[in-house]
């Protein structure tokens, strides 16, 4: 029997381990805990000892409990038990790194102050002794006044005696002292908690003192008013003068007493020792070989996205597709087939064709982040992102989303500081994903191959891709100057010690970026697709009332029999009847153009017509314009959309590099003979096509993209913003390709 | 004895801390990464653009701008 339950709340710096333990602990008990205002997530994780349950939230990490953003305030906030979502945490669960314990104790000391019981898990213990440092915890115990347990949380060994140590704190734990501060700064303390009041605890008066333009400050400023900051402000004054200045008082202090703990519990080789991190950061972070190597893995990365995840996505593709043709052989042609097949099916099949993607970057990323490379890697691109107002942190986000957007997006959560994170999500779909690249070839392949110099196509395509790598930048430096701007962030980075990954860790972390995004973007993403299913769907039926479905199937029918006559004939040796081949002509024919027919009439076929005169700035017909929109879901379903409109059945997107294939190149046949009839687009349909290839460069047709951007901000309006921004974008670069192009056209 | 600042240092020189300056919310950081006064510091490396620098303090190893160690005093060792 569960008498009782116990919330612990584990703190530590970036890398001294804290998920792992986190982990370790709580096994697969584990769920998002969600914070109204926050960005951040911060995880919950159950386990029981001694007949207990405890409840265990993992916070973010940090070096300090100065808080500096809302994010981190609201650590602070759970630790006080000032939010409402979590009960005041019973024990503060502190965890450090072994070899690292002044820096890390700092932390543990400000964690003194809350008046909580405190126990502090002292990791890598292996680590240090490798390195000839020895910690004798039990005098660490004696010397900090709270229990110390050591502990390797990647090999599970010491968390018994720590889950017993979290129990016995919970139960007759005594709140800890800590370091004292100078007479002089506890007067201050005092006189602006009178004049604050009983609401704010001495925590956070003390918080209020120190940290100077910090969080606290901002919010009782802003509460208390303008004679708080005149008091603050004066206070600050008197202790600079009276010699403990703010914020230095605040690191004198704790490291004056943190130092002789760890001199009496800690032996030291007196030379210290070569590590292995010095080694190996002789290569990594060297100018030349530093570059060179992460080019290599960024190459093997970019190349394990774009061609490693292929032929899963190709098997996925065909999966959905025998599922779709199987429904479409056992139910009756009508709506519920037609939603079934196109609209669930290709829906579902949609949103799984991304997991090969998401899994393979976000394996990468849990390697480099668990073995400490992808602080360096930041550390390396910096000066480059620095130029756009973004940080090194930014570039293996945005160089995945040369791949595909999703993924790229979600692996933004490496960057800490928030408007940085803001600016590359906003930016990430500009960089010219894979999904572009078919409506790219169909185009190059139709209008800028025969009949131009052989480095064109290539050249147009490189241009493409260049348009991405180009404005890409450019937006978020404007972004990060009119939207996005704010004080310059403190860009001081760890370089943590290189560590080995373990599998289990990376296995979660894929498995965890797979889980979210089917969850929280999947769902989104069906619904778009369903949505676009039903306006090209509806109305179903010709002007007799005959649904569409019923006449396409008659022609089938007939061109089936055609083609088994046909057959019937070669095998018999005999020439095929010339009537035979006629009437499989014009069956084919029949069912391409009612086909190209219902979706002309279809809602969002009537649509394309309505909005006709805003395509023709940019030189396009309805048809276009209608593929365009009823790409919505995907980019690349404008190519089988196109194929539609233009009567010659659903081309397959992959096909269109193939010369061999009869649809592909039929589509390509069809839009040259189209165009070349039409006034605006006979004459100028290099201008045309380049137009189209702009739109599709700089646009948002991505439902994908759009739901994951709304699961990672949190908010409906970015993902509008995103929409909104990139469209006006797309259309002024069509419009202006368009145009210049039509003049140069007309002097040549 | 020659005094500088922290970001005109090269590979593998190592220099002791004499002041910090800046913005307040960097000064806090650095001093709760325990760079302040009378620390010994070593730059392990320049990235390749030529910013920022890595700078190795007791066990731990930061990443600074350049821009960030102007504001740092420091005596070569």
């Amino acid at each position: 029997m569960l008498t009782k339950t116990i919330t612990v709340a584990l703190v530590g710096n970036p890398n001294a381990g804290k998920s792992t333990l986190f982990n370790a602990l709580s096994g697969l008990r584990q769920r998002v805990g969600n914070y109204p205002g926050v960005t951040v997530e911060m995880k919950k994780g159950q386990f029981t000892v001694g007949g207990v349950a405890v409840d265990l939230i993992d916070l973010p990490g940090t070096y300090s409990l100065a808080a500096r953003s809302p994010d981190e305030m609201v650590a602070v906030d759970l630790l006080l038990g000032r939010r409402p979502e979590e009960r005041r945490p019973d024990v503060v669960l502190s965890i450090v790194d072994a070899s690292n314990l002044d820096r890390h104790l700092y932390l543990t000391s400000q964690l003194l102050g809350l008046g909580e019981p405190v126990v502090l898990a002292v990791n890598m213990m292996d680590v240090a002794e490798a390195q000839g440092i020895k910690v004798d915890c039990a005098r660490l115990s004696r010397e900090l006044g709270i229990p110390v347990v050591p502990i390797q949380a990647n090999r599970g060994v010491g968390l018994d005696v720590l889950t017993k140590a979290l129990l016995a704190a919970a139960k007759g734990g005594v709140a800890p002292l800590g370091p004292s501060f100078p007479i002089e700064f506890e007067k201050e303390v005092a006189a602006l908690q009178t004049e604050l009041g009983g609401d704010v605890p001495g925590f956070l008066t003390r918080r209020l003192l120190l940290d100077v333009g910090g969080y606290v400050e901002q919010w009782l400023v802003g509460t208390h008013g303008g004679g708080l900051r005149a008091h603050l402000e004066d206070a600050r004054r008197r202790l600079a003068a009276a010699g403990c200045p703010v914020p230095a008082v605040e690191a004198r202090v704790r490291y004056g007493w943190v130092r002789p703990v760890v001199a009496a519990a800690v032996a030291k080789p007196a030379e210290r020792p070569v590590t292995w991190t010095d080694r190996l950061d002789k290569v990594l972070t060297h100018r030349v070989w530093g570059t060179l190597v992460f080019l290599a893995l960024m190459f093997v990365i970019f190349q394990a996205i774009f061609v490693g995840a292929k032929p899963m996505m190709d098997t996925l593709d065909g999966v959905r597709e025998i599922a779709a043709k199987a429904v479409e052989r056992v139910m009756p042609p009508g709506p519920l087939r037609g939603l079934l097949a196109d609209g669930v099916i290709k829906g579902v099949g949609s949103v799984i064709v991304f997991l090969p993607q998401i899994m393979i970057l976000f394996g990468f990323i849990a390697v480099l982040e668990d073995c400490g490379y992808m602080a360096r890697a930041a550390f390396l691109m910096d000066r480059l992102m620095s130029r756009c107002g973004l940080s090194g942190k930014s570039f293996i986000p945005m160089l995945s989303s040369v791949a595909c957007a999703v993924p790229g997006i979600m692996a933004t959560r490496v960057i800490e500081n928030r408007r940085d994170r803001l600016a590359t999500i906003l930016v990430a779909p500009l960089m010219s994903c894979s999904a572009r690249l078919p409506v790219y070839t169909l185009l190059i392949a139709a209008f800028l191959r025969d009949g131009y110099p052989g480095w064109v196509p290539g050249l147009t395509l490189f241009a493409m891709y260049m348009i991405g790598f180009t404005i890409a930048p450019l937006v978020a430096l404007v972004l990060k100057r009119t939207l996005l701007k704010g004080g310059t962030p403190v860009f001081v980075m760890e370089l943590p010690e290189y560590k080995r990954p373990t599998v289990r860790g990376v296995a979660r972390r894929m498995g965890e970026a797979g889980y979210a995004f089917l969850r929280r973007a999947g769902t989104v993403i069906l619904a778009s697709m369903i949505l676009i299913w039903a306006l090209l769907y509806f109305p179903h039926t010709d002007p007799t009332g005959t649904p569409y479905e019923e006449r396409i199937e008659a022609a089938e029918k007939k061109l089936e029999g055609s083609e088994t006559k046909a057959k019937e004939a070669r095998d018999a040796g005999e020439a095929v009847p010339e009537e035979v081949e006629k009437a499989a002509a014009e069956a084919e024919a029949e069912k391409n153009t009612l086909g190209g027919e219902w979706k002309r009439g279809s809602v969002l076929g009537q649509a394309g017509r309505a909005l006709e005169p805003a395509f023709e700035p940019v030189g396009w017909d309805w048809r276009i314009g209608m593929a365009v929109i009823a790409s919505f879901p995907a980019r690349e379903v404008f190519v089988g959309t196109l194929g539609l409109l233009y009567d010659v059945g659903e081309v397959d997107p992959k096909a269109l590099g193939d010369d061999a294939d009869e649809k592909g190149q039929g589509l390509k046949a069809a839009v040259r003979k189209e165009w070349a009839g039409d006034p605006v687009r006979g004459p100028y349909h290099t201008a045309v096509a380049l137009s189209v290839m702009v739109f599709i460069a700089l646009c948002m047709q991505c439902a994908s993209t759009l739901a994951v951007i709304r699961r990672e901000t949190k908010s409906l309006a970015w993902p509008a913003f995103t929409f909104a921004y990139m469209t006006v974008l797309a259309y002024l670069g069509a419009l202006v390709t368009f145009q210049v192009g039509r003049l140069i056209a007309d002097l040549v | 004895m020659l005094t500088t600042t922290l970001d005109q240092l090269r590979p593998p020189q190592r220099a002791e801390v004499i002041s910090l300056s800046g913005e307040p919310g960097l000064v806090q950081r650095l001093y709760e990464l325990g760079l302040f006064e009378g620390e010994r510091v070593e730059l392990v490396a320049i990235a390749p653009l030529g910013d920022p620098i890595e700078i190795r303090l007791g066990n731990s190893r930061l990443s600074l701008r350049k821009a960030e160690a102007a504001g740092i005093a420091v005596r070569l060792l």
